[in-house]
């Protein structure tokens, strides 16, 4: 709970940080998938493997909240039956596997991000924005860098 | 330091209102306020933030009116007979569509149609930095597009002023809402909300339930009367022991073209998946030349299509409407939504700048000493804060006119011009929920001018593009 505490922090401090933006990938439509390109100013900060690890997980997570698949159609469906009243009551697929994508973040987090002082940003909490640019600035003091994915990951590193 | 220089620019500080006793350095507000409170765009929300409506809902009360009132008139006055005379289905096939007519509408009119959160000062800073690579000293918004290739084809990617960001695909950004829709198909006044990814399924099931219900009541009715003629004396007299059914006649007749020409047109579109912004503008249509440029969303099969636009995975909501604003945030929210309690200011240039940079032209108001850069100063420069803490309590109205009257006053007019291409043409309040905006906003039009808006004070980099 100490490291979600210092993620806490973290975040908290995020806002002054440095970040960095990852894009949004659409050589597939719409759906949301980010680009695996590993930024330059995390060169120094973490494994690019590790790093394209997670955005690919990510990515495969995304694809299957989107899929079209059995589950989907038959929530569709059921969904029209009852004037949409379901939804009411239950949780759509696409939501679940958000809450997915927000424990591995927090796993990865944990795991990998906190120890090297970055920080990932839930997507979601920056509204799964979209074409956010790659920007990392630094923060008053110099010492923080960040990194946002499509506005989704806020990598924010402390001391770094 | 930030949220201290929050503190000394709040407009509640400076207003005298009994919120001003509030001890500068405490960071809270008086409650937890929600993310809707804040909401840059222009809609209206109830339930505290669950429902979220447009602004300008249009002709909404009418629709259910119309629908209420025909039903209403055919359960109470042709159902009895027909009941009578033909089969109790009859009210219970009524009943049954429109209880669905009803939810569907509802749902479309109160779903949030796919709206896409603005970008963030450092999103946006970011952007700009990318985009104004030229560094010249005049600074005219180029068209931002960014072309991209989707499934081997290209499609462009308009930056949106307002929002603040790149459009993503099939997003597009509605004036009457003003919020970039994604999939945005149109603004539909009859529901009073855009129809957009997330709610265009209750929208399609609204017209063809529509479709459904008036074709039904049209049908039940002229049975009614043919009935009562034979039975009776003769078609007058039919009417005239049953003339809520003439009304229900009338109104089905000419809403039935209509709807059904509506539920074709959208049937269309489904299986094509394509919107109707698409179709209008012909995005994808032969006619742009000798080009192949199809539709890249399409999957080629229609009941594909179907599934995908009708029984896809439904994505949650963007834009977090019941979430808490941070507390440094709540207090530029705060001042939002001071704002946004005077009448609709008409869209301005002037207002643009008054509304976003207020606690700048309170210092330009008091400060003989203005650089000449109009809104453009940091807000945060410290100088210029402390000449704020002393400005004496005004009211937004009276901002207002005084932005236009200091733009009129200042010699110096290019700093303005410089700031109204950017983003504002549409957004006045909204911006002071990000007061970190005036900032980037201002670093990016000109390496003077970012140079300059930094000699005004030396806050901290927050929202400035890094001069590098």
């Amino acid at each position: 709970m100490a490291e979600t505490h210092s993620l806490q922090d973290m975040r908290q401090q995020a806002a002054v940080a440095a970040k960095v933006f990852i894009q949004r990938d659409y050589s597939n439509g719409t759906m949301c998938q980010f680009q695996t390109k590993f930024p330059s100013e995390l060169e120094t900060k973490i494994d690019k493997q590790q790093f394209e690890e997670t955005i690919r997980t990510l990515n495969n997570l995304y694809t299957e909240a989107e899929k079209l698949g059995s589950q989907s159609f038959v929530e569709g469906c059921l969904a029209c039956l009852t004037a949409y009243a379901v939804f009411l009551c239950m949780e759509t697929h696409y939501e679940k596997v958000l809450k997915r994508i927000s424990k591995y973040i927090q796993e990865q987090n944990d795991k990998i991000y906190a120890p090297r002082g970055l920080l990932l940003t839930d997507p979601i909490e920056r509204g799964l924005r979209v074409p956010s640019c790659m920007s990392l600035w630094l923060s008053r003091k110099g010492r923080t860098a960040g990194l946002d994915i499509g506005g989704f990951f806020t990598v924010t590193s402390d001391g770094g | 330091m930030k949220n201290c220089e929050y503190q000394q620019i709040d407009p509640r500080a400076l207003s005298a209102s009994p919120l001003s006793a509030q001890n500068p350095a405490e960071k809270k507000v008086q409650r937890p306020r929600r993310k809707w409170e804040a909401f840059p765009g222009k809609n209206r929300f109830f339930c505290d933030g669950r429902l979220i409506l447009a602004r300008q809902n249009g002709v909404l009360p009418l629709t259910l009116g119309l629908i209420v009132v025909t039903s209403g008139l055919f359960f109470a006055f042709d159902c009895p007979f027909l009941v009578q005379h033909l089969t109790v289905c009859i009210p219970m096939i009524g009943g049954v569509l429109f209880l669905f007519v009803v939810a569907s509408l509802l749902r479309t009119s109160f779903t949030d149609p796919g709206i896409l959160p603005r970008a963030t000062a450092d999103e946006a800073a970011d952007i700009e930095r990318q985009i104004d690579t030229s560094g010249s000293s005049t600074y005219r918004p180029p068209p931002r597009t960014k072309e991209i290739l989707i499934n081997q084809q290209v499609v462009k990617l308009k930056y949106c002023f307002t929002c603040k960001m790149f459009r993503p695909p099939r997003t597009s950004h509605c004036s009457l809402c003003d919020n970039c829709v994604e999939r945005f198909d149109h603004h539909c006044p009859w529901v009073g909300n855009c129809v957009g990814k997330r709610n265009y399924r209750y929208f399609y099931s609204f017209i063809i339930s529509l479709s459904f219900l008036t074709s039904f009541i049209f049908g039940c009715v002229i049975t009614h009367i043919t009935l009562r003629s034979q039975a009776g004396k003769g078609i007058v007299q039919a009417i005239q022991e049953s003339p809520a059914s003439v009304v229900e006649l009338v109104i089905c007749f000419f809403s039935i073209w209509s709807i059904l020409g509506l539920s074709g047109f959208h049937t269309y579109l489904v299986a094509s998946n394509l919107t109707t912004n698409e179709d209008i503008k012909g995005s994808w249509s032969g006619k742009r030349g000798a080009e192949e440029s199809g539709n890249p969303y399409t999957y080629s099969n229609i009941i594909t299509n179907c599934c995908v636009t009708l029984c896809g995975p439904m994505p949650p909501s963007l834009i977090d409407r019941r979430g808490f604003l941070p507390p440094d945030e709540a207090i530029p929210a705060a001042a939002a939504s001071e704002m946004e309690l005077p009448p609709f200011t008409p869209k301005s240039d002037a207002n643009m700048c008054t509304q976003s940079t207020k606690d700048v032209l309170e210092r330009m108001l008091h400060s003989s000493d203005f650089h000449g850069l109009c809104p453009s100063g940091n807000p945060k420069t410290s100088p210029l804060v402390q000449e704020v803490s002393s400005a004496p309590a005004t009211a937004e109205p009276y901002l207002s006119s005084g932005c236009s009257r200091q733009l009129a006053r200042q010699a110096v007019v290019d700093p303005c011009p410089l700031l109204s291409p950017v983003a504002f043409s549409k957004s006045n309040r909204r911006d002071s929920l990000h007061s970190i905006n005036p900032a980037f906003r201002l670093a990016s039009p000109s390496p003077t001018l970012s140079r300059s808006a930094l000699v005004l004070g030396d806050g901290p980099d927050i929202g400035f593009i890094p001069q590098h």
